[in-house]
Order: C-alpha cells, then structure tokens, then sequence
C-alpha cells in the first residue's frame, strides 16, 4: 500500500478510542442528573466528546505526511 | 396562507430546482468540467444518509428515549475513522472491477455467481422497503398537517382506500416519476450520475439548513436557549427521566446495538454504496469526507434535543405526534414561512433518499435478478436481440415503480403501528446482514460462494422472524398471537424471544441471533470446504486489491480465444452498437492500436469487454454473456492455484531482485567512480606523454640541432665548435635524466625499484646535495644557509634515493626562488622518533589548492606568473614515494608571495645511534 499507513492507525486508533468514550461504562460516569451550564451533563459529554473526535479525524487526515 | 396550491407550488418549485441542477451537473460532466469533483461535494452527497428519519424521526425519537436516537449517527462517525482500512479498499475494488451496486460486489468477490447477486438483491430490496415506506410516511403525514395550517392536529389515521384513494399513492408515484427521470434517461456502463450527485448534495444542504433554522427557532425564539429548555424539562417528573441515560427502556446494549448497526448501513445500505462508491470521482474525496460527513452528522443533530423538549413541554399529554414537532412547533406559532422551510426540507431529506435508494435498488434488480433469469429464458431468444439497451432501461424503470409501490404497501399495511424510527431500525437490520459476507470479503480469502450464501440467507431468514413479520402481526396483517405465543403455538420460537432469549429490545435482539447465523453459516460453511478455483481468482484480486494496482484484475485468471467481432457485436447489443465502438476505439488508441480491428482479443481485452459489459447488466450476468462468445478454457483448481503461489513467489522473489538490484546499483556508482577516476588517469597520462614528448624533444631538438652544424660545417672554428658540443653534452644529461626519471617511475610504480638500505647520516646528505648543487645555486646568484646540529643519530635508508630527494628539492627551490637576492634554507632537526629537514625558498609560493596537487603524479604547479608549467611533473612524486618508502612523510606550507617550506621527516634507525659507529 503506497498510502501513509500511520494515518490509517491514527485513525483506528480515534475509532477504538471513540468506542471507548461512548459506550458502558464510561457512558454511565456521565448519566446522572447533573447539569452543566444548564445543560444535562450527558448531552454535553456525548456532544463534546464526538466534536473533539471530528477534530482529531481532521487533524490526523490533513496532516501533511512527511 | 399556506394553502394547497401555495405549497404544491412550492414543492414543484423545489423538485424543478432539483432538476435544473441535475440537468446542469450533467451538461457539466459532459463537457469534462465536473461540478462534484471535490471533496466538499462528495461529503454532502452522503448525507444522503439523513433522511427523514433524522429530519422528523430523530426528534420524535428523542421525545421517548432522550439520547437514544444517537447512536445512528456515532457509528458513522467511528467507522468513518476505519473507512482508511475498509471503505478506501471497496473504492478500489469496485474501480478496478467496474461495480456498480452492492450485489454486484459480493457476487463479484465470491466467484461472479448469479446466485448470490440475486440473493443480495431480494435481500436489498425486501430490507429496504420499509425505509422507503418510512418516507413515503413522513411526506404525507407533514403534507397532510401543513395542508391545515394554522391548525396543530394530528394526521388521520391511514385511509382505508388503497390506491388511488390514498394522496401517499400519489406521492409514491410522483416519487417514482421523478426518479426516472433523475437516474434512468440513459444508460452507462458506470453507472454513474454526476447531476443526481449534484442535486443530492443541494438536498443535503437545503435539510441541514431548514432543520437548523427551526433549531434556532425553538431554542433562541420560543425559548431562552439551551439552558432555559432543559431547565424547564428538568421541572417535569415525566420529562426529567430523559435527561439521563436510559430514561425510557433504552439500555447500553441497545445503545451499543444501534451503534453497531448504523455502522453497517452507513456503508452497506443501497444509496450509501451507490453514493460513497459508485459515484466516487476520486479516492482522495473519500479520506477528507472522513471528518467532513461526521461534522454533517454533527450539526444535524445539534438542535435534536432542544426541538424535542420544546414540542413536549409546548404540547404536554401527547397530543402531537412527537416525530412532527419539526413541522408542528413552526405551525403552532404562526410562522407559515419557517414551517414551508421545514416541509420543505423534509421533502428533501425523503426525495433525497428515496431517489438514490430506487436508482440503486433498480441498479441491481435489473443487473442481478430479472437479466439473469431473462438470459437464461432461451425462449425468449434474448442473446439474439441486437440492441438490448431499451430493455436494461424498460426493466430499471419497472423496478423502480414496483419498489416504490412495494414501500406504499408496506407503509399502508404496517406504518401506522411504528414511529418512523422503529421502521428504518428495520431496515438497518437487514442491511447490516451484508456486512460479514463484505468485510469477511476483502480481507480473508477464505470465505466463499457457499458460505457466503448460506451466511446471507440464515441471517435474512432469521431477520424476516423476528423483525419483518413481528411488524405485519403487530399491525394485525398477522395473527397477533403469532407474537405472544410463537410459531405453531410454540412459546420456545416466539419470534422476539427467540429460543427463550428475553430482556433484549428487539431490535438487539435481531441483531444478534441473525448475527450469530449470518457469521456462523458464512464461516462455518466457508471452512468446510475451501473455496474453489474461480472464488480464489476474485478472492485474490479483491483482498490484494493494494497490492496488485496496475495488473487488469482477472485477466490472469483467464485463457480462452475469442474474436473481436463477437464482442463488438455482444456490447453492442447492450450498450447500443455506436457506444460500443466508441469504447472499444477509446481502447485501442490507449493500447496504440491503429484501429479497433486491430485489435488481437486476448485476456486483458476480453476482460476489458467484460468488465465493460459488467457495468450495463452487471458482473454475474457479464460473464454469462462474454463467456457465450468465447471459447473460454476454464482453468483448473491446480492452475489456478499455480498461478497464484507464482505470483507469490514472484513477488518473494521480486524483492529479493529489488534488493539485488540496489547492491547493483551501489557497485555501479562504485565502478562509475573507479571509471572516472581512471579516465582522470588516462587524461593525465595522456597529458604526461605529451608534456614528457616536449620535454624529450626540446633536448633532443638542440642536440640534433648542433650536431647537423657540426656535421655540415667541418670547417667550424675551434672555440665554437668546443661551444657547441658543450651544449650537446650538456643536452644529452638533460636528456638522460629525464629518461631515468621516467624509468624510475615505473619501476617504483611497478614494485621493481631497488632499494639498498644502510644506515646513513643525514648531515653527509645534506652536505653533499648542497655542494652538488653549488654551480646551480652559484650561477642563480642564490644563498643557500645550512642550519644542521653538530650531531644527529642514524636513519635507514638508501642514501641515493635521499641524494636524489634532496637534489629535487634543491633544484626546484633554485627554480622557483626569487631571482635578487634568492635565498634557500635547508633545515635538519631531530624531533622525537623522527629527523626532519625543510627546504625553504623565498619565491613565490604555491597555490593552496596545489599544495597537494603538485605531490601527484604528473602534476606541477603552475608558475604563478607565467601559468606554464616547469619541469617534468615527477620529481615531486618520486621524492614522496621514496620518503614514504622509508616510513617518512613528506609535505608542503606555503602562501603565495611568501615562499614555500618543503618539508619530510625519517625515521630514526631504532637502537643503533650514530654514535656506534663513530666509536
């Protein structure tokens, strides 16, 4: 494969770590009935996390390789 | 305001919109200027995947189960992330094979078998029809609410008239109308259509704006933003449970369930394969729309949340159907044209998908169902029709109209039970029953034809159990105790506690026993007998698709002869005889071909008509129909798998060359220096002969010269003839020197020099060189200042070869000394182990880029003021090879103007001081 292939574990590896961040049990740390500037702290953790996870994908996918 | 003229007005506004795209993108392609040739496009075009379900079926959604309808979309976003390893591979496998539909893939990769491209199809199709009839649910129940603006009420219940009763009939129709005029006007043998792309794109944006506008709507106007709407709910026993997780039933296995499952159909449902493959220009789109296509999923899903609550705290007691709250809040505040928005880009999120899912759909009933069984009618005479191209469109433009009644059947006789989401969960299910016969495809060879079979039809099988028909019998199509009490009375086969299994959701509850017999078939059945000699081509080319990138896949695979003619004639027949030439002459110019006639058929060209062919109806039946005109020698298992482990084995071998060939490479350049290096020497050579010729002949010259006086003037006078045989005398030395220097040379280049060793002391050396050269330094009007010690110990050596190392330098000092008042000192000094001695003029220096120059053979340094060379380029190199001879060293300081320092050192002669022999 003539790509880059750091680029693709960089990427398997948000995979593994968004699977992580959005499922049992570390979903449950966040379900409880707190809020967070007024916003349920599940929303907000769900909501922040998956932005941030975007943001890595770009970053890793618009690196220029050297 | 809003009344229904206006808003079919507006409707027909928009889809005519739509139209002046797709006409536009299509006269784009046409001229080479593509519209959807960039990532941004590209990344639009699959939020195809949004549809209405996410547009109304999301909020609706969010209203039972609070965070629950998440998961659809974080599994796009995760697999997104592994699109690299699985989603760039399915591009380059479908490129490389020209697939065009996800049947035609997996009956591609398990050896082109009819069989399982049908099957895939039904599969498809069956699967899909409730997602249809989830859009076809959601247009007419917001048309039907819209129509009575400014009322809020909710829809009636489904009409008992079926058909042309029904107004969803019509929207049915008009969808099927619109989709074949989108994606059937002709036909290509790539299946692509770039105006659709670019309409589908524009729908993406126009769903994502209208459902922001409302967002902002709700959140900022009716409410105090974000905060204010979940404080309220907050307030509410019956709302605050859905602030948390699991508020209502939803529990982690159905959240990591739905996860799973989004993550299957964001790449397997029938418009995403068509979209995200098919309709890929470029790979490269693909890796930016790994974050691009999330940040879509991202901002649709914003503003989900906060509709939700603000319907259900705006309407408490569920009067309204929460899956309309998108169109319902507008209406309820008056704002007739942010609720023509909404209902708008609802009906783009629904023709959106409805369009691209049918043109796919029809994509492959046409390739893998109806041709193949079609062919094979031989009374249908059809492989002896000579255009068949009418026919491929009749039958996509049937199928397209016979899915979407499919779905108004569905809708009609199953809708009313579910909310929008649960129906597309349905779907999802079934297309995520591709997944294993797919990703098990393109990455273990292992798997095949009747496994894959087996695999598909176990899980579709187990999915029409316990989810198809659970929904017919919960709509009462069906006995409902077909539900409570299981198949024949048997509460052990009740299809959504299947086998007992209880305390699952059911759409988990699917997932997992059709995962279990879709894998367990497919794996199972794969490993009991290995896949045979045809699976093993294709497994090949689709697993090493990275591998192989500039092999035409399969030809290898194939033998047989064949003419070009037949297959002329046989495209002709589909593609239409003028397309058909066109592609074959685009070939031959590619291959430098003069004409398409040419042309010689062999493997590659056979596969280039059949991946061609592949394109129009599809790989299974393509090969059917190439394999009708060649005479096709099948290979066996045995060559097959030869063929292969050769191409293992060249490859092993392939890089053992590579490496063979970079050490081949470094002894070239090693060679290639050694080369120069001696054409340097040839040069120098060369120019040594030449200068030594000159240097010969000038003595030569004057010897001859004076001799013919002589020789013709017998009557010369005595004085002058005493004059002129001084000269020749004096010439012949000259002469005679210079031979011996030459000689010299090549017996110390050859080894053959002879050395006589003795003790010697270098004082007497010195000494005797400096009265050897007494005349020279006399007539030159030079000074030469000895500084030697009164005593130094031995040095071994050849006394001779010092002499004439001395000599060399005396004279060339004498050469190049200034001419008033010249000035050489000759130094000797003991220093450690060593005795040194310098020979030092005051003339004009040499170059340092010379400074070691002038020690190489045939070299001299320039006179700094003339540029011409003196002497004959030896002696210098003669004085430092005698000097290392003897274990010294032998160099140079100088600055220009300011003289030169020639300076060697010896040895001493260890343990035998001069002084044992001066005793």
């Amino acid at each position: 494969m003539i790509r880059p292939s750091i680029k693709g574990q960089r990427l398997a590896a948000l995979f593994l770590l968004g699977f992580l961040l959005f499922n049992y049990p570390l979903l449950d740390l966040f379900s409880g009935p707190t809020r967070l500037l007024g916003i349920p702290v599940l929303y907000a953790y769900v909501f922040v996390v998956w932005a941030l996870l975007i943001g890595l994908m770009a970053l890793v996918v618009e690196k220029r390789s050297n | 305001m809003l009344t229904g003229p206006v808003i079919l007005i507006a409707s027909f506004a928009y889809v005519g919109l739509l139209f002046a795209i797709a006409y536009y993108g299509d006269k784009r392609a046409d001229a080479g200027r593509s519209v959807i040739a960039n990532p941004y496009i590209y990344a639009l075009s699959l939020a195809v995947y949004c549809t209405t379900w996410t547009f109304y079926g999301s909020v609706g959604r969010a209203a039972t189960s609070g965070i629950g309808f998440l998961p659809i979309y974080l599994g796009p976003t995760l697999m997104a992330a592994l699109w690299w390893y699985v989603m760039l591979k399915i591009i380059r496998i479908s490129k490389q094979n020209r697939i065009t539909s996800i049947a035609d893939f997996i009956a591609s990769r398990y050896g082109k078998s009819q069989t399982l491209g049908g099957l895939v199809t039904v599969i498809a199709v069956v699967g899909v029809i409730p997602y249809i009839a989830l859009q076809l649910k959601a247009i007419s129940s917001t048309f039907s609410i819209i129509l009575r603006y400014p009322e809020v009420t909710a829809p009636e219940p489904g009409g008992t008239l079926l058909f042309l009763g029904d107004n969803t009939f019509y929207i049915a129709m008009l969808l099927a109308a619109f989709t074949i005029l989108f994606g059937t006007r002709h036909l290509d043998a790539t299946e692509r259509h770039e105006g659709l792309v670019a309409a589908v794109a524009f729908e993406s944006l126009v769903k994502l704006l209208a459902f922001i506008a409302v967002g902002l709507f709700v959140t900022f106007w009716l409410y105090d933003g974000f905060g204010d709407i979940f404080a309220r709910a907050s307030q509410r026993i019956e709302l605050s449970t859905l602030l948390t997780f699991g508020g209502d039933g939803s529990s982690y296995a159905t959240w990591a369930s739905l996860t799973l499952l989004s993550m299957a159909a964001v790449m397997f449902l029938p418009r995403q394969f068509q979209v995200t493959v098919v309709e890929n220009v470029d790979e490269r789109h693909l890796t930016k729309a790994i974050w691009l296509f999330p940040l879509y999923l991202l901002a649709i899903n914003i503003f989900v949340l906060p509709i939700a609550f603000g319907g259900l705290l705006h309407f408490p007691g569920g009067a309204v159907d929460a899956d309309t709250f998108v169109l319902t809040l507008p209406i309820a505040e008056r704002h007739a044209w942010l609720a023509l928005f909404a209902f708008i880009g609802g009906l783009s999120a629904a023709t959106g998908m409805v369009i691209v899912e049918t043109i796919a759909l029809s994509t492959m009933v046409c390739n893998d169902l109806v041709m193949p069984v079609l062919l094979r009618l031989k009374a249908l005479r059809l492989t002896e029709r000579r255009d068949l191209s009418g026919l491929l469109l009749g039958i996509r433009r049937g199928a397209i109209v016979l899915i979407l009644v499919l779905g108004y059947l569905y809708f009609s006789l199953a809708g009313e039970a579910y909310a929008l989401v649960s129906i597309g969960l349905i779907s999802f299910s079934a297309v995520a029953q591709f997944a294993p016969a797919i990703i098990g495809g393109i990455f273990w060879k292992g798997g095949t034809r009747t496994g894959a079979i087996c695999g598909l039809a176990a899980g579709f099988a187990v999915w029409i159990y316990t989810l198809l028909l659970p929904s017919f019998a919960k709509s009462g199509w069906l006995s409902i105790t077909f539900l409570s009490h299981g198949l024949f009375g048997t509460d052990f086969l009740k299809p959504q506690e299947l086998f007992g299994l209880h305390g699952l959701d059911d759409i988990t509850h699917c997932l997992f026993w059709s995962m279990c017999a879709n894998i367990g078939c497919y794996v199972g059945v794969s490993l009991t007998k290995g896949p045979n000699a045809a699976e093993h081509g294709q497994a090949t080319v689709f697993v090493d698709a990275f591998k192989h990138p500039s092999v035409a896949p399969g030809s290898r695979f194939w033998r047989g002869s064949a003419s070009v003619n037949d297959l002329l004639a046989l495209l002709g027949r589909f593609l239409g005889p003028e397309r058909a030439r066109e592609e074959f002459a685009a070939y031959a110019r590619d291959r430098g071909a003069k004409s398409v006639e040419s042309l010689s058929a062999d493997a590659a060209f056979v596969h280039y008509a059949e991946s061609l062919l592949a394109g129009a109806i599809g790989s299974a039946s393509a090969r059917v129909m190439v394999a009708s005109v060649v005479e096709e020698e099948p290979l066996g298992v045995e060559e097959v798998m030869n063929i292969i482990d050769e191409a293992s084995q060249v490859l092993a071998y392939s890089r053992q060359l590579e490496q063979k060939s970079n050490e081949l490479e470094t002894a070239t350049n090693e060679l290639l220096r050694a080369n120069q290096r001696l054409q340097e020497l040839d040069r120098l050579k060369d120019d040594f002969i030449s200068t030594v010729t000159h240097e010969l002949r000038t003595p030569l010259t004057s010897i001859r010269a004076f001799s013919e006086i002589l020789s013709d003037n017998p009557r010369i006078e005595e004085h002058e003839r005493a004059k002129f045989l001084g000269i020749i005398v004096k010439e012949s030395e000259r002469l005679t020197r210079l031979i011996n220097q030459v000689l010299d040379l090549a017996k110390i280049e050859s080894g053959a020099a002879e050395w006589h060793s003795s003790e010697v002391d270098m004082r007497e050396v010195l000494e005797d060189s400096a009265s050897a050269v007494s005349q020279l330094f006399k007539e030159r009007k030079i000074d030469l200042t000895m500084e030697v010690p009164a005593e130094v110990p031995g040095i071994l050596a050849d006394r001779d070869r010092l002499m004439q190392v001395m000599l060399n330098l005396l004279s060339n000092a004498a050469k190049f000394c200034k001419l008033t008042p010249g000035a050489v000192t000759v130094t000797l000094a003991q220093q450690g182990g060593f005795l040194r001695v310098e020979v030092s003029d005051n003339g004009v220096g040499i170059n340092p880029a010379e400074q070691e120059v002038i020690f190489e053979k045939f070299r001299q340094a320039g006179d700094v003021l003339t540029g011409k060379p003196q002497g004959s380029g030896l002696g210098l190199y003669i004085s430092r090879r005698i000097i290392e001879h003897f274990g010294g060293r032998m160099w140079v300081r100088s600055r220009p103007g300011e003289g030169a320092c020639f300076s060697f050192t010896l040895p001493l002669a260890r343990g035998r001081a001069l002084t044992a022999r001066a005793a």
